[in-house]
């Protein structure tokens, strides 16, 4: 019954009972919390994009390896720029059995939109991990490093660059504008739906540049259609294997090397509806550690660049505070905030 | 009552179906103004099209008014006859409740229970079966949708006190 | 002839008892789900993904994985037709046009010539797609990457021009119905600037009209509440039974090669582009009517007005998975779960999956075919028992078409306000009916208004505001001034034959 969006005062006794049944397990301390039916994993974006990806290979890691009694059930609710999904959970208070993978919306659509609902309202459970950002330019673009890139978007002025990336006043916007403050160069920014159409229009020359994430742009890279110049972060990636022609990952110089200093990463963690109890976000932080382990979650992450932090408890919630503070100074910056936002 | 007899004629369906369109045109034109509804510098802003949209929605509205008001003859069709309307009510009301029951604040039944009343009452009410037909093709439906959805695609339906009597929740 | 090596080879790979059993069993399993409103593809490709998770594990098990899983995508692709035909109701989205043409003729008792039409014209249409991603695909992916915004803008306005000018009745209707659908279109996030619209702060709304719930509503339950106004009997109950019946409707279809080549087209453009299935099957039936010598008599029953939009989704859906294959971008949300299986069983789509996994690209190419075979005879075969479900008397079938229409409107979004909207739109649909007003406009617009949009205004982003966007280039203008062609088409017409009047006179 939690798994329909039900009134509210009926919700009430349904989180009642399942603080009965919580309390109930509670009672026999050598057994540690379980679930009891299906988990809901709840992707706030559509089919297809980069957390899509990543809980369907969780779900698929999990039933691989029977880490799980029951199943794990990906459900996308995309609608309002996620607000849809994170509304849910936000409703779902208590219910143990649905978790919500994020992406940096569940800063930038409050901020951005007014809708109601903050991470505070959600329980950090742990940090997956990093998504990193790169920039990306045609293969058959002049410029050889990012500050040659630069100096050619300041030459040709305003409106003449088109910067392509996912959605509205969302991570790549931000990352553009904050680009732009830091070289005064100016970008004519088009959001589009998902990563892998903006890699396509790239490739097509529709755009100029784009902020895709490695994993959205690195087919066609290793197809020799685009080029990397940096990547937003403030050391290279790790991984040393070839993955275009001679190139590595590692060999992508960092922004502020390329004399453009900008960095953002986007957070792809899990959590949990609020008021769950200590045990039951247990479960899920030894659940995701044992998915972390396997080999095709290493796989996953050397293939799409991931900055393999991730940390749980206290940390991690520490580490989303600081991302919410740093979100709101940049919309702030950047004239993004919903009237009504401070 | 008489069954042939008209509810109401065309003309004053024509006329409320407008209002109702017009209403929303407005509403429409009134939320985009809200959200900016010129041709900014590098194109149309977010409330540009809904702005037109709702206009064009207005417009057609009072065209539709004008004629419905100038139907003559026609205009005193019958829009639906008692006896129709008693059919479809027949249909409306079981419906609603039907939706009402699978959740709503006091009781909820879940889906699978509330849609097997709902096929017996239909059964019961316009079919004139027997319970002996009534009871294996509602609950048999319900069973084969439970699987179907629950346990076999794993896609999560509203449920009840039943299915949680079963460890499904 | 390499592509000829390469797919024998590819034949070799499927064309095992193991994988064809796969084949069947997907398929049936598709149509299953193609029929039910809230079982779509994607739900049961994502929920076999894990499945073939550890069947990729064996070897050659990666290839029999994505033979179950794009045989499931066929399934669904064949199964959509079927309720559309029997009840009004599409299963998917893309067979809201297979109503228009085919639950008149289920009405006239032959329902069984119309899913014999539809079952035989999506294999037509996908076979096409086949066989063009078999020996152009690397053109084809080239021209994909043509196309900006202002490319895809045009291809939205063909379709509306396609479509438009079909509707009967006052203009003035058509046009209130048409704007509406692309108000709701416009509820919800707007893509371009991020801004909230028509929400007026209520949570439900965030996440805008979905087209499938609008269309069970208008469509379904609308035509419940008809039917109900009538007596209580669904019409075309005498449907003949018969095996015979497929035979008879095969030796009508060869009339409408024209159509079949026509819808073909529009939907591999579609599927390719990738702008898909949904806007392929209307294009393709607007340009059907338009075209045909029939054409006025289509909305009461043609099976020509069930082969155009049929062929077309099909060969769109098929011609979608080019794109996923050698772009990455999913051309429709089954498309972008399969793309999921890729990634998670260690492949890359890609413009390198050609050169890199070559025996598993044929492999896949090589199932299309066969699937599709497959596809079509397990449909076949089963036409008298989809025409006999008109049998089952109403008192039972209606509150069952009503349950199947409440799940497929909660399925959506898992809401129960989406199930309270869709009674609405039932409503709506059947006080629409009675007072003339078209739905097919709204639906269109319901279902394109908001990508148009997006693309119209990301256009104007691109050039500055300028309109000259859409006559930047020779394709995109060629779309645009075929498109402004059809649209104008009655009033140049008219003009034509007023001017040869006057030389005449």
């Amino acid at each position: 019954m939690q798994n329909a969006p039900v009134p509210r005062f009926f919700r009430r006794t349904a989180v009642a009972l399942s603080i009965g049944i919580a309390s109930l397990a509670g009672a026999f301390p050598s057994f540690a919390w379980e679930p009891t039916k299906n988990v809901e994993f709840i992707v706030p974006a559509g089919t297809g994009g980069g957390a899509d990806q990543m809980a369907r290979l969780v779900q698929s890691i999990i039933a691989k390896h029977n880490l799980m009694k029951q199943s794990m059930i990906v459900v996308n609710k995309g609608g309002g720029a996620g607000a849809e999904g994170f509304l849910e959970l936000k409703g779902a208070k208590g219910d143990p059995h649905k978790i919500v993978i994020t992406l940096s919306n569940l800063f930038t659509t409050p901020l951005a939109t007014g809708v109601p609902f903050n991470w505070k309202d959600l329980t950090p459970v742990r940090m997956l991990a990093l998504d990193q950002f790169v920039l990306w330019v045609h293969k058959d673009n002049p410029a050889k490093t990012a500050r040659e890139y630069i100096e050619a978007v300041k030459k040709a002025g305003p409106g003449k660059m088109k910067m392509g990336g996912t959605g509205s006043k969302q991570e790549d916007q931000i990352i553009t504008v904050a680009l732009e403050k830091r070289s005064g160069a100016k970008f004519t920014y088009i959001p589009y739906k998902g990563g892998g159409e903006v890699a396509t229009q790239l490739v097509g020359k529709h755009i100029d540049s784009t902020v895709n994430n490695p994993i959205e742009a690195v087919a066609q890279w290793r197809a020799g259609n685009l080029k990397p110049l940096c990547v937003f972060d403030n050391e290279r990636m790790p991984y040393k294997g070839k993955v275009a022609g001679d190139y590595s990952w590692n060999d992508i110089p960092t922004c502020k090397e390329a004399g453009v200093d900008t960095d953002y990463v986007m957070l792809r963690g899990i959590f949990m509806a609020g008021g769950v109890t200590p045990d039951q976000v247990k479960y899920y932080v030894d659940l995701m550690e044992k998915v972390r382990q396997t080999p095709e979650w290493k796989k996953f992450m050397e293939d799409g660049a991931f900055n393999q932090t991730a940390i749980s408890g206290k940390e991690y919630a520490d580490w989303v505070a600081k991302a919410e503070t740093l979100h709101l100074g940049l919309m702030k910056d950047a004239g993004f905030l919903a009237p009504g936002k401070k | 009552m008489d069954e042939k007899k008209p509810v109401t004629s065309m003309r004053v369906a024509e006329l409320v179906m407008a209002g109702l369109f017009l209403a929303f045109g407005a509403l429409v034109m009134w939320d985009s103004r809200r959200l900016g509804s010129d041709w900014a510098e590098d194109g149309p802003q977010a409330g540009y099209f809904p702005f037109y949209i709702g206009l064009l929605i207005v417009v057609s509205a009072g065209a539709i008014i004008f004629r419905a008001l100038n139907l003559g003859e026609k205009g005193r069709a019958a829009f639906v006859e008692w006896g129709q309307l008693r059919m479809i009510l027949t249909v409306t009301i079981p419906t609603v409740i039907y939706v009402a029951l699978i959740a709503n604040p006091w009781f909820s039944l879940g889906i699978y229970v509330a849609s097997a009343i709902f096929i017996a009452f239909f059964m019961w009410h316009l079919g004139k079966y027997g319970w002996a037909r009534i009871a294996p093709v509602s609950v048999g439906v319900m069973v084969f949708f439970f699987f179907m959805f629950e346990v076999w695609f794993k896609v999560p339906l509203p449920k009840g006190p039943l299915e949680a009597a079963f460890g499904f929740s | 002839m390499q592509e000829i090596q390469s797919l024998m080879g590819g034949f070799a790979v499927a064309m095992t008892w193991f994988n064809l059993a796969l084949m069947f069993a997907g398929v049936t399993l598709g149509v299953l789900i193609g029929v039910l409103p809230g079982l779509g593809g994607a739900n049961g490709v994502a929920i076999l993904l894990p499945l073939t998770f550890s069947m990729s594990q064996q070897p050659g098990g990666t290839t029999s994985a994505i033979i179950l899983l794009s045989c499931i995508y066929w399934g669904a692709l064949f199964g959509g037709a079927i309720t559309s035909i029997l009840f009004n109701i599409p299963g998917e989205p893309w067979s809201v046009a297979t109503t228009f043409d085919g639950y008149p003729l289920a009405q006239k008792g032959r329902a069984g010539a119309a899913l014999t039409a539809a079952f035989t014209s999506s294999f037509v249409g996908a076979l096409v797609a086949v066989i063009l991603i078999t020996f152009i695909s690397p053109i084809i992916a080239r021209f994909a990457l043509k196309f900006g915004p202002p490319e895809f803008f045009s291809v939205y306005l063909l379709t509306f021009s396609a479509f438009v000018g079909m509707a009967k009745g006052t203009p003035f209707k058509t046009i209130a119905a048409m704007m509406s659908g692309f108000a709701l279109a416009a509820v919800g996030i707007d893509t371009v600037t991020g801004q909230l619209r028509l929400t007026f702060d209520i949570i439900e709304l965030l996440k805008g009209f979905d087209f499938l719930i609008a269309v069970i509503g208008l469509f379904g339950i609308g035509e419940i509440l008809l039917t109900i106004e009538e007596g209580l009997e669904f019409k075309g109950a005498q449907a003949k039974l018969n095996m015979k019946v497929v035979l008879e409707t095969w030796k009508e279809l060869p009339k409408y090669w024209k159509t079949s080549i026509r819808s073909s087209a529009v939907g591999c453009l579609m599927g390719i582009v990738p702008g898909g299935a949904t806007p392929a099957s209307f294009m393709a039936y607007g340009l059907a009517k338009k075209v045909s010598k029939d054409g006025e008599h289509f909305g009461t029953g043609k099976v020509e007005g069930v082969v155009a939009p049929e062929t077309a989704a099909h060969a769109a859906g098929t011609a979608a998975l080019l794109p996923m294959l050698t772009l990455g971008v999913p051309g429709s949300p089954t498309a972008a779960v399969l793309l999921g299986g890729l990634l998670i069983w260690g492949l890359q789509p890609g413009p390198l999956l050609f050169v890199e996994k070559a025996d598993f690209v044929w492999g896949l190419i090589a199932s299309m075919y066969l699937g599709n075979i497959v596809g079509l005879i397990v449909v076949l075969t089963c036409v008298p028992l989809f025409a006999s479900i008109l049998r089952i008397p109403f008192a039972i079938i209606a509150p069952v078409i009503l349950v199947i229409c409440a799940i497929g409107a909660y399925t959506v979004h898992g809401s129960m306000f989406d199930v309270w909207l869709m009674v609405g739109f039932g409503i709506l649909g059947y006080v629409f009916k009675k007072l003339d007003y078209p739905m097919a406009p709204l639906v269109l617009a319901l279902v394109l208004g908001d990508r148009a949009e997006d693309s119209f205004r990301q256009s104007m982003l691109g050039s500055q505001g300028s309109l000259s966007a859409f006559f930047a280039n020779p394709l995109v203008g060629t779309i645009t001034g075929a498109a402004l062609l059809l649209l104008f088409w009655p009033l140049i017409s008219k003009l034509v034959s007023i001017a040869r009047g006057r030389s005449a006179a």
